[in-house]
Parts: C-alpha cells; sequence; structure tokens
C-alpha cells in the first residue's frame, strides 16, 4: 500500500483525508490531525485580528500542507483575490476553489469556479476547485488546468451524506483526475463509500466540528477512508443478482 | 490459423502489371512504409492510436477464466478489464447470459428502436491493393462512376421507397471521385434524404469540413485491422496503406464538424478478439476526448467477392459474432451498433433484439443498380459491379414489417441538421 | 482618511510599516492589500499612506 499515493499538482501524499479546521477550537486541531492521520489541512482567509496571540497556524503540526480556500468569495474575482493573498501569506501554492452566490444552501456557482480556475492554474497555484457535480464543468475544470475536482456530497455542513451519489460516479469514471469527495460527507461509513466508489479522498469538516469526540471522530473516519481505500483496490466481488432471465433464449438463432 | 487464398489474378493483366502484382505480393521489400505519411497527408496531434494499440498488443485473450467473465457480466459499469473478459474465449458458454445484460443495456439507451438506412455507392474505382476486397485495382470487374444525374436518379428511386438516411459510399479513389464530386453528391442528398453519412476515403481535416458543409454528418472509416504488422500484408499498395492516416480519420471529422463517426475492423481478417477490443477502445477513447461526438461501431465479417468466391470469415462464426456484439454493447452502452446485409435476415433479425441498433435495407453494393433491384425495370445505363456479396436483402418495407414482427420499431430517422 | 480592514483612520502620511508599528498586528502571519492589489513585505517600509486608501490586512483562520 505503502506506493498508493495521492497526487495533487506533483506532490505526493500518503493520507486520503483532507481535514478542515473551521468552526472548532483551535486547542483541538493538533488531536484532529493527529488522529485524523490527515497531511492536508484547510485554512480560511480573514482580516486579520490586531491582538497578537491567536493564530492557528501555531496549532497545527509541522509538515502539513495547508490549504487555504476562498470562502467568502462570491465571483472569480474575489477568489482570484483571496488566493493570492493567501500565497502571500507564504504557505505555499495550494488553493481550494470556493465560491458561493448563495447564503441560504451556500452551494458553488460553477461557472466563476471554472473562470478562477483558469486564472490561477495559470499563476501556478495547485487549484482545488470545489464544485457541484457536473460532467460538463467537471471537464472544464481539467481543461482549465485543475489538479483535481472537489464535487460536494450534499450541501455544505448537512453531514447528509453521498445525496449525489450517481454523478460522482459519473465524474469518478470520466474525469481523469484525482476526484475529492467534499462537503456533506457525515459518517464514516459515507466516506467508505465514497472511497470503495473511487474516490481519490475526503475532505471533511462539520462531521468532526459536530461530533460528540471530534478527535475519535477523526480517527473512525480515518480508519473508514482506508478501508474503503483498500476495498477499491481490491475489487469488490459480485453481488448475486437476482434478475429473472428470458424463458426463450435471446441467442437460440445462432447457426454455423 | 488457417488463412485465406486472396491472391487472384486476372487473366486482363498485362505482363507488367501482374508483375508489379506479384512482387507486392511476395516481396516485403517491394512495398511502401506503411506507418509513414505521404506528403499530403495530415498529421495531426493525438495520443489515441498509441493508447489502444498498446491495450491491444497486451491483451492476452487466454488469460481470463469464466470467473472473469461472471463478474464482468455482473459488474455495474463494465471497466476494460471486464471488457476484455467479455470478449475471451471463456465467455463463450456465457453467451446468453452476456445476451441478457445487453439486451437490457440496449433497452435502457435505444429502448426498442432501431434504424434503418440504405448503403449508395456512387463510384467504384479504387487505387488501392487491398487482397480481400472486390474493388481492389486488380480484381476484373466492372468500373463505374455515376455522374450527377445518375445519382440523382438511383436517390430518387431510394427516396421514393421511404428511406430517410443514406450512407454514400465510393471506392478509394481521389482521382475518380473527389472530394468536390463527393460533394455534389452529398448536396444532392441532402435534397432527398434527412441524414447523409459518408464511407468514403480518410481525408484531411478541411476536406471532412467542406464535405460536413456540403450536408454531411457522419463519417464511417473501417480500419480492417488494428493489428498493424497484418495490415501491412494486407493492403499493398495505394494510399489506403499507411496506417496511421486511416486511424486518424474519426479524429480529423469530429474536429471538423461532423456529428458523429463510425469504427470497425473486418472481422476475419486477424485476431477477431483483439480487433474487437481495438475497434471498441477505438470509440471509447475518442468518446472521452470529443464528448459531444455520437459513436457508432460495425461488425463487418469477410465476405466472398467477385473472382474469389472462397473468401470467408475463418473462426468468426455467428456465435463468436454475437460474443463481439454483446461485449460492445455492455462496454459502450451509448454506442450505435450497426450490422450490414452481409448477415442473414435470420442473424439480423435475432441480433437487433439484443444489441444492433441499425440495420440496412434495399441494399445494393454495386453501381447504379437501385432501379432494377427496387422495381424490376432493367435500366438503361450498363451498372458497375459489387464490392462484395450481400446474405440479406430484404427491402424496406419487408424489414420494418419483419422488424416489427420482432416486436422493435423501425425508425427511419431522429435527427436534426444543424 | 485611510480605511482599514473597513474602519477610516487617520494615519495619511505615516508609512505603512510605521502604522503596523503602532498595532499588535503579528507582521509574520498576515499578508496585505493596498487598493486591491498585493503589497509584498518588503514594501511595507517604502509605502506611504495617502489619503482614501483602502488597505485590507488579513489572515489565516480556521474554515472547511
Amino acid at each position: 500500500m505503502t506506493d498508493d499515493k495521492l497526487i495533487l499538482g506533483g506532490h505526493e501524499f500518503n493520507s486520503r483525508f483532507i481535514l478542515g479546521s473551521g468552526k472548532y477550537s483551535l486547542n483541538l486541531i493538533e488531536a484532529a490531525v493527529r488522529d485524523a492521520g490527515a497531511e492536508i489541512i484547510t485554512l480560511a482567509v480573514r482580516r486579520a485580528n490586531t491582538q497578537k496571540g491567536e493564530n492557528i497556524l501555531d496549532y497545527i503540526p509541522k509538515g502539513i500542507t495547508l490549504l487555504p480556500n476562498t470562502s467568502g468569495a462570491r465571483n472569480a474575482d474575489e477568489a482570484v483575490r483571496i488566493a493570492r493573498l493567501a500565497r502571500e501569506l507564504g504557505c505555499g501554492d495550494f488553493v481550494k476553489i470556493e465560491i458561493m452566490r448563495d447564503s441560504k444552501y451556500l452551494l458553488p456557482d460553477n461557472y466563476e469556479t471554472v473562470k478562477a480556475t483558469e486564472i490561477l492554474a495559470k499563476e501556478g497555484f495547485v487549484v482545488m476547485p470545489y464544485m457541484y457535480p457536473d460532467l460538463n464543468i467537471a471537464r472544464d475544470l481539467v481543461s482549465a488546468g485543475a489538479a483535481c475536482v472537489m464535487p460536494l456530497a450534499a450541501p455544505i455542513g448537512s453531514n447528509k451524506g453521498l445525496a449525489t451519489k450517481e454523478f460522482i460516479q459519473i465524474l469518478i469514471d470520466e474525469i481523469p483526475l484525482p476526484v475529492i469527495v467534499d462537503a456533506g460527507i457525515g459518517k464514516p461509513s459515507e466516506a467508505c463509500e465514497a472511497m470503495e466508489m473511487g474516490a481519490a479522498a475526503i475532505m471533511a469538516n462539520t462531521a468532526l466540528a459536530t461530533a460528540g469526540n471530534l478527535p475519535l471522530m477523526a480517527s473512525a473516519m480515518k480508519l473508514a477512508i482506508e478501508a474503503g481505500r483498500k476495498a477499491y483496490l481490491a475489487k469488490p466481488g459480485r453481488v448475486l443478482s437476482r434478475g429473472a432471465s428470458a424463458s426463450d433464449p435471446l441467442t437460440g438463432f445462432l447457426r454455423e | 490459423m488457417n488463412d485465406n487464398s486472396f491472391f487472384v489474378d486476372s487473366t486482363f493483366l498485362s505482363k507488367s502489371a501482374l508483375e508489379k502484382k506479384h512482387r507486392l505480393e511476395n516481396d516485403p521489400a517491394s512495398r511502401t512504409d506503411h506507418m509513414k505519411y505521404l506528403e499530403d497527408m495530415e498529421k495531426i496531434d493525438s495520443d489515441v492510436m498509441e493508447k489502444v494499440l498498446s491495450e491491444m498488443k497486451s491483451y492476452d485473450s487466454s488469460a481470463y477464466t469464466a470467473k472473469d467473465v461472471i463478474a464482468a457480466i455482473e459488474r455495474e459499469r463494465c471497466t476494460i478489464e471486464d471488457f476484455k473478459a467479455l470478449l475471451s474465449p471463456a465467455a463463450e458458454p456465457f453467451l446468453e447470459q452476456m445476451a441478457n445484460r445487453a439486451r437490457n443495456e440496449t433497452g435502457k439507451h435505444f429502448g426498442n428502436n432501431v434504424y434503418v438506412f440504405t448503403p449508395l455507392y456512387i463510384a467504384n474505382y479504387c487505387e488501392n491493393y487491398c487482397v480481400y476486397c472486390g474493388f481492389n485495382c486488380y480484381n476484373h470487374i466492372r468500373r463505374m462512376r455515376l455522374d450527377k444525374s445518375q445519382i440523382e436518379h438511383e436517390m430518387k428511386v431510394i427516396a421514393s421507397s421511404g428511406m430517410e438516411e443514406i450512407l454514400l459510399l465510393t471506392g478509394e479513389s481521389p482521382s475518380m471521385s473527389s472530394v468536390e464530386y463527393i460533394g455534389e453528391a452529398c448536396k444532392l442528398a441532402r435534397k432527398y434524404f434527412r441524414l447523409v453519412g459518408l464511407e468514403i476515403y480518410p481525408v484531411n481535416t478541411d476536406d471532412y469540413r467542406y464535405l460536413h458543409e456540403c450536408g454531411a454528418d457522419y463519417v464511417t472509416v473501417f480500419q480492417e485491422t488494428y493489428d498493424e504488422k497484418r495490415y501491412e500484408q494486407l493492403h499493398l499498395m495505394g494510399r489506403k496503406r499507411v496506417f496511421p492516416y486511416r486511424f486518424e480519420a474519426q479524429e480529423r471529422a469530429l474536429r471538423a464538424g461532423m456529428r458523429g463517426v463510425a469504427f470497425s475492423a473486418l472481422l476475419g481478417l486477424s485476431d477477431f478478439r483483439k480487433d474487437a477490443l481495438a475497434s471498441a477502445l477505438h470509440a471509447y477513447f475518442l468518446q472521452r476526448k470529443y464528448p459531444h461526438a455520437e459513436m457508432s461501431l460495425s461488425c463487418p465479417r469477410l465476405r466472398p467477392i467477385i473472382n474469389n468466391d472462397k473468401i470467408n470469415p475463418l473462426d468468426v462464426h455467428e456465435k463468436q459474432l454475437c460474443q463481439v456484439l454483446c461485449a460492445y454493447r455492455i462496454f459502450l452502452p451509448y454506442v450505435g451498433i450497426t450490422v450490414s446485409s452481409r448477415e442473414s435476415a435470420r442473424f439480423r433479425n435475432g441480433i437487433a433484439k439484443i444489441a444492433a441498433t441499425k440495420v440496412s435495407a434495399g441494399v445494393s453494393t454495386g453501381i447504379g443498380d437501385h432501379e432494377s433491384k427496387y422495381t424490376g425495370n432493367e435500366s438503361q445505363d450498363s451498372v458497375g459491379d459489387e464490392q462484395f456479396e450481400i446474405n440479406d436483402g430484404r427491402s424496406l418495407e419487408k424489414m420494418k414489417k419483419d422488424m416489427e414482427a420482432e416486436g422493435l420499431q423501425p425508425v427511419l430517422n431522429d435527427y436534426l441538421y444543424v | 482618511m485611510v480605511k482599514v480592514n473597513g474602519d477610516f483612520l487617520d494615519i495619511a502620511g505615516k508609512t505603512l510599516l510605521e502604522y503596523l508599528e503602532s498595532t499588535n498586528y503579528d507582521t509574520r502571519r498576515i499578508a496585505i492589500e493596498k487598493n486591491g492589489e498585493i503589497l509584498p513585505k518588503e514594501k511595507y517600509g517604502k509605502t506611504k499612506l495617502e489619503d482614501g486608501d483602502i488597505i485590507e490586512i488579513v489572515s489565516f483562520v480556521g474554515g472547511g
């Protein structure tokens, strides 16, 4: 299994669990990263606090790849600005594009996402676009230079699981980039199922932030993601079909 | 493997022509490099051929077991590996199960529709020496090229039978059947038919674009065999000898704006399992690259030709052909599958219920003989000889009745030209 | 007046660095945009704030 790497923009990762850092206490981050076995953690960019001290970077263990998102952006231009600011903060070239024009459901704007991806990929970012699972848009993201696609499983923060399963499967089948399921995964079983389907990784935040015991849930997710990955690589066995077959043989007409 | 005896010497050939023919047949060094593009042939930047050929070369059909086949039949989404299992000898005992699965897939994508079209050969001049083909330049046959009024006459006869889709064919002679000539035929065809396809020699993107503007929207090119070494031994002379240029024809056609393309190997020329694998992967990889394109597969088997009635499809019996078609359908549920009049009425009726979505009717592979065939009246003009012997000569009317009797719905076209 | 993170401040005439030193911003952990353009750290000392400038000072926070 050691040669089974997740590759994003030429960077190799062993862990397939991308951890969010929102909506929970800074002092839980270290335990979350450790118990999740995560190598990538997402961050947001916000107006800085004038008070010294409380900086999230002080709570993230060394060697973890930072993945700033562009949350707060409502269009491609704003996402590009936020991405550039994030890079100026000096923590690498990764960016997760997140553009929402809808404050009620927080659904990503696919069209603006393609535009931002194109600009940022040209500027050398490793672009990881969060998207609604639409095949045509995913293809446009590939052409625009994305490093992966990140379809949502269900509305962000909803913990509703794989509501878009069929469409994510289509992306997995058709898109020649890692498909990272982002948003909506609420339980380890759902993360496992997505990995069995062939997802390259899982990104989760709310599932942990809302769990009764955050580090324990991080560990459960990690195991589920690993189990799903192994099952995918092992190729699941057959499911006995119960379909009836025709009473007259279909091939009775053959001669020679 | 047993092989056909393809070489036939005509008493009409001059001494020098015969000498050249024999040299080509017996001395590989006398033949040109089949992988080298001629000067006027457009070379496009594409990795599709490499992908297809490398999958084909590494395919060992004897490596698959019954277990692989059962898993493939039952897996919801057929992978390339599954497809390889379905094409293998290990799948033969599971033909009925494959047919059931194939029928379900066909039903999901096409319902009970079966499309009906007819081919129209407008010329049979050819500059290639493809040893198995009735049109080859050394075969002594009556050559003919219809002029515009003759083409229009043929089209009127065919259109009056109710046909709405036509496939225009020529022999492969750019000098006798120029792109301009074919373009004029397309313009005429647009007057009488709703849908116009072409099966002509491969051309450059610009020429495909021109033909598209003239009214053609579908391009069929058969690779014949994807085994380039075998290809070299069968296509001894002419532009068709250039393997990669032919391989890339569909991609050029799509780049030129054609709506759909069709693929096939001529089964019986080489290892049919490898050729079937390559044909389907050719369509599969191009579909991924050009997702808007409509893809279609055919499945011709070798047939007897004029002056050589012994040519046959060797180990590709009906059972194997049925296996190939079921495998195509399971692997590529969305592609059209055409079964030609080379096959019997019985076979075509049966396979249309399982996997095929398109059949030809009212077929002549000769030149200028539709009036006599459709009406029984001998036409005044002489006719040109056919490319191969057909097996199913049903008229459109008869085909419609028969398909309805099988529970299928004949569709003449459902197409919009934009 | 200069607009800094939405607040109007009477700091025109100062350099950006002078302003930052008068605050508790952790300069290692911030990025600054002046009138929509990113300002590299090495330019803080040379950048004179003018009336009407809009300054955004950002840092990382938790997010998904």
